[in-house]
């Protein structure tokens, strides 16, 4: 396929990040560039100095809503990707509803619970829809141990072990590997769609 | 028994056995799991009393913190 063919084919889909954090800005910033049409973007946090190691926000974005930086950055890159944004903390009472019309989702979590919880709710009430999770990043290093995964559904990257700690924080290269083997496994299942 | 564990065949000697058993033997200590049986979730308050069978498929996903 031609980059525009590829461009034809993407801009009818959508795709869903669920986070606006390391995985799902650097994911989004991917996509857009690629054409991906329509991004539904939900993040409830603001931009903090800790962030910026890794994600997808500048010095200047600092206070900022996280979903509200991340359209003005994408809208910089590639106008023409239609994003929609919810400053909304997701639980398994929204998120559904907020997916539910995607052909993929992203899950660019944090907190090993929200992982979670996207994934059980999913699998109980959406069981269909197309999951690519990020699991396990933290640290440098090691680039062989992040792999990837599919089970049914479910489409794993990452190493799947190595968990954030105080001495073992999430920096921008992994995190970004993760991030981008995410966007690419997105282009992959809507490519041989 | 044989079963299908994260896409690899793994031999089981027994007959029959609960989830919980089987996290036992793979020393599966992980609080965050997901874990699904021939593709359907299984929920932790049934590890319990559901049982896997010979030529199933499961899949244990560890969840860990970082994104």
């Amino acid at each position: 396929m031609t980059f525009e063919e590829i461009k034809n084919k993407l801009k009818n889909c959508t795709v869903g990040i669920a986070g606006a954090g390391g995985l799902g800005s650097n994911c989004a910033v991917a996509l857009a560039r690629v054409g991906i049409g329509t991004l539904i973007i939900s993040d409830f946090d603001i931009v903090t100095e800790s962030n910026l190691n890794r994600q997808y926000f500048f010095k200047d974005q600092l206070g900022q809503k996280k979903v509200l930086a991340l359209k003005r950055n994408i809208e910089r890159i590639n106008p023409e990707v239609n994003i929609i944004t919810h400053d909304i903390r997701l639980s398994e009472n929204n998120i559904v509803d907020i997916y539910k019309n995607c052909d993929v989702v992203v899950e660019a979590f944090d907190l090993a619970e929200m992982k979670k919880m996207l994934i059980e709710t999913f699998l109980s009430a959406l069981p269909e829809m197309p999951l690519v999770l990020g699991l396990g990043m933290a640290g440098w290093g090691k680039n062989n141990d992040i792999k990837f995964r599919k089970s049914e559904n479910l489409y794993i990257c990452g190493d799947e072990e190595s968990e954030i700690a105080e001495e073992n924080p999430p920096l921008a290269p992994r995190v970004g590997m993760v991030a981008n083997m995410q966007a690419n496994t997105v282009l992959e299942i809507l490519l041989n769609k | 028994m044989q079963i299908t564990l994260n896409n690899r065949p793994e031999s089981i000697d027994k007959i029959q056995l609960s989830v919980s058993e089987l996290l036992e033997i793979k020393n599966y200590t992980f609080k965050m799991l997901v874990i699904k049986i021939n593709g359907i979730l299984v929920k932790k308050d049934i590890y319990n009393n559901t049982f896997i069978k010979d030529g199933d498929d499961v899949m244990v996903l560890h969840l860990v913190s970082g994104g």
